[in-house]
């Protein structure tokens, strides 16, 4: 159902497969919000609360499109898990980007640096996903 | 209540929340993202506010109830509650936060007890106005009409 006002549909894949988005966020209300946001663009997603729980999933199921994280997170950072992704031969592929609350140049140089597609300021809005599902063609 | 006036009340009502500073853009922007699909969106993502936010105004006093205090669990929990509350757009818990987090820097304990004490007096008045938004829109519901659209 299209809606006028809405971001534009942009979750089609190669073989029209909706992309699989594998949202990594500890708060649970940004979590809603980036799943609702993803899936407004008719993303495919799955959210978890931890980068453990990202690897251990990403070890499951390999048709993730790409991986969109949280930087601050307790235990493993969002930084952490780029690095352990871009490190893999399995994962490097995947798109990786980082949201942060807090506009640190230095930590978003670093990001970059390490592979990281992209780099969004939280609170995160359909403008940044529109954005990224321009990157992704 | 008649339809008009639940109506009117309503607009009345949400204009001064963000007039007064208790609510900001990003809670128009989860607006947005409620549908016919998503009905429940806002109330949903705002449930989990409130969970989220009362666990971390407890943690919050434990942690500065203690004979030494850990600066950094505390400014933990702050820039969590500071980064749920931007999410939904309550921008003076928002704001109070970022005030917390200057007193965690400081190692201030005193400052830090202020700050908790009117971070919590904020959330409670934004959670109650926001109870009150949601149960007019209910209330609108019930009586067969539609919820205004203020953007």
């Amino acid at each position: 159902m299209s809606s006028p006002r809405g971001p534009k549909a942009c979750g089609g894949g190669a073989a029209d497969r909706p992309i699989h988005v594998l949202a990594v966020d500890d708060s649970s209300v940004d979590r809603a919000v980036i799943a609702r946001l993803l899936r407004s663009s008719k993303y495919r997603v799955t959210t978890v609360d931890s980068g453990k729980k990202a690897l251990e999933l990403l070890g499951l199921e390999p048709n993730v499109n790409m991986i969109i994280t949280d930087y601050w997170m307790p235990e493993m950072t969002g930084y952490e898990l780029l690095k352990i992704v871009k490190e893999s031969s399995e994962l490097r592929e995947i798109p990786v980007v980082i949201m942060s609350s807090e506009n640190v140049p230095n930590r978003i140089n670093r990001c970059l640096e390490e592979g990281a597609e992209d780099f969004l300021l939280k609170p995160v809005r359909p403008s940044d996903v529109a954005r990224l599902c321009n990157r992704m063609r | 209540m008649e339809l008009g006036s639940l109506q009117r009340r309503y607009i009345d009502f949400t204009s001064a929340l963000f007039r007064e500073g208790f609510l900001d853009n990003q809670y128009t922007q989860l607006q947005q993202l409620q549908d016919e699909s998503n009905p429940e969106f806002v109330l949903e993502v705002v449930t989990l506010f409130f969970e989220d936010s009362e666990k971390l105004l407890d943690e919050l006093s434990r942690t500065l109830d203690q004979q030494v205090v850990d600066y950094k669990k505390v400014d933990a929990h702050v820039h969590q509650l500071k980064g749920s509350s931007a999410s939904i757009g309550a921008q003076r818990v928002k704001n109070v936060c970022m005030a917390f987090r200057n007193c965690c820097e400081e190692r201030n304990q005193e400052g830090c007890l202020r700050c908790l004490q009117q971070v919590r007096q904020e959330y409670f008045l934004v959670k109650s106005k926001l109870e009150t938004l949601f149960r007019l829109e209910k209330q609108i519901l019930a009586a067969g009409g539609s919820v205004p659209v203020l953007w």
